[in-house]
């Protein structure tokens, strides 16, 4: 296996001697529960996958926050992908898209009813669809940072004329903000997502701890990135020191990938905007510059939502808790629809739609297993 | 959509690049990676996108990176030495 390089980062050993020192850190910070977030649905996937769960000390309250960029989509944002798909205009888009609800219906509901919606892997396979005909393309692009560096580097690609973008695409750091001043927040530090360091360097951040006076500890995917990065997190709880920590130097510096945000920011421009369950967030969507207008969705097409404005959403939904989880003040558990009369089958919320989301990813997992255990 | 994957890089050729996920061979855009990347090289891969050169020896120093902060932790808790010793002394412990 030639990716054997990345076994040692799962040792069980390792990641036993890192759990030991999980708990004792957290005895001695001495309250309950120590809350820290991450925000990323791939960290939160890797907690799942690998039971890293079981292992935290009760005391250690590791919640999800606004992490799956499927899931902060606003709905307004969906139904311009609907009302565009409905009009007979083709859309290409990253599967988690297709069943997120919108106010009146999700793409897959448009497909059923006649729609063309290709799902794609990567914007690269959007642009090569466009090449195959001369009609109108459009990627309904979502994702952090990490993912609109792909989009922007496709646009930059020279892509055919048919083809154009309709961004959902958000920014992570102002929305870490957002969450940090939430009245009820009890988060003592954040663990921050390696992959959208990776791209933004670990150096954006610096701002953040000065301003809210907790710790940001940025971590990798591994087993042992994540139990490390929880370590040095609490370290940094303990003894009361609001730092920048990079845990994750194999791929995130100081600065970030400059060839990556250089390409980010000539096509994209940060803009206000809604995230769904969360807040107005300043800063947090981006946006295509007047430079790429030929290539705004939003731009070559008039998009008509007023037919979708006569339809209610489903009752179920003033139930659904996604909102609250995704701001960390609510857990799945706590959801009186989640494994009931939500599932990923039939989704409320998109929280449950996306395989980033906390609820999806609860429900394949099971949960929070409680093993017992002596903390 | 959001998941990085790192992967070994099996060929290069122009700005596209063959690599292997454990197992899996996938093509590889290189326009947004910021170093040069060669055969046996990792890279991380973001929806068809290497974000990053990882050099192997880079693996290894994370590794050390953990035993150090295993090793201060010890310092603070000596009831902990025994299973920082019991890592180190073992076969498959330090690398």
């Amino acid at each position: 296996m030639t990716t054997s390089a990345f076994v040692p980062l799962r040792d069980p050993r390792r990641a036993r001697a890192l759990a030991e020192a999980l708990s004792r850190l957290t005895s001695r910070i001495g309250r309950d529960p120590v809350s820290v977030m991450h925000v990323c649905g791939s960290h939160e996937q890797a907690i799942a996958r690998y039971g890293l769960r079981a292992t935290f000390p009760r005391a250690l309250d590791v919640i999800m926050g606004p992490g799956c960029p499927v899931c902060v989509t606003d709905l307004p944002e969906v139904d311009e992908a609907v009302a565009l798909a409905s009009s007979g205009v083709r859309i290409a888009t990253y599967g988690d898209m297709l069943r997120v609800p919108g106010t009146a219906s999700s793409l897959a509901e448009a497909q059923a009813e006649g729609a063309t919606i290709d799902v794609v892997y990567s914007v690269s396979q959007a642009v090569e669809l466009a090449r195959t005909s001369s009609e109108p393309l459009v990627f309904f692009a979502s994702g952090f940072e990490t993912t609109a560096v792909a989009t922007a580097a496709a646009l930059l690609g020279e892509p055919p004329d048919n083809f154009s973008v309709l961004s959902a695409h958000k920014y992570i750091p102002p929305v870490m903000e957002i969450v940090a001043e939430m009245p009820g927040n009890r988060v003592e530090g954040f663990l921050a997502a390696g992959h959208a360091a990776t791209i933004t360097g670990w150096g954006v951040f610096e701002p953040f701890v000065v301003r809210h006076g907790i710790p940001v500890v940025v971590a990798g995917f591994e087993p042992l990135d994540i139990l490390a990065g929880l370590v040095r997190l609490l370290e940094l709880v303990l003894e009361g020191r609001a730092e920048v920590s990079n845990m994750y130097p194999r791929c995130v510096t100081h600065e970030g990938n400059r060839r990556a945000q250089d390409t980010l920011w000539r096509v994209f421009r940060p803009a206000g905007g809604n995230w769904r369950g969360i807040a107005h967030v300043p800063s947090g969507n981006l946006r295509l510059r007047d430079e790429f207008a030929h290539a705004d969705a939003r731009r070559r097409f008039s998009i008509d939502l007023t037919s979708l404005w006569g339809h209610a959403p489903s009752p179920l939904v003033a139930q659904c808790l996604c909102g609250e989880i995704m701001a960390g003040t609510a857990s799945p558990a706590g959801c009186a629809l989640f494994g009931r009369a939500c599932t990923p089958d039939a989704p409320v919320g998109a929280c449950m739609v996306s395989s980033e989301g906390t609820c999806h990813i609860w429900h394949q997992y099971g949960g929070r297993p409680f093993l017992g255990g002596d903390s | 959509m959001c998941l990085g994957v790192p992967g070994r890089v099996i060929a290069v050729e122009g700005d596209v690049a063959t690599v292997d996920f454990w197992g899996v061979r996938k093509t590889v855009r290189l326009d947004v990676v910021d170093e040069p990347v060669a055969p046996g090289d990792y890279v991380l891969n973001h929806v068809g996108f290497a974000i990053r050169r990882i050099p192997a020896s880079d693996i290894q120093a994370t590794l050390a990176l953990y035993e150090e902060l295993l090793a201060a932790e010890d310092e603070r808790d000596p009831m902990a030495a025994d299973v920082a010793g019991e890592l180190r002394g073992g076969g498959g412990g330090r690398p």
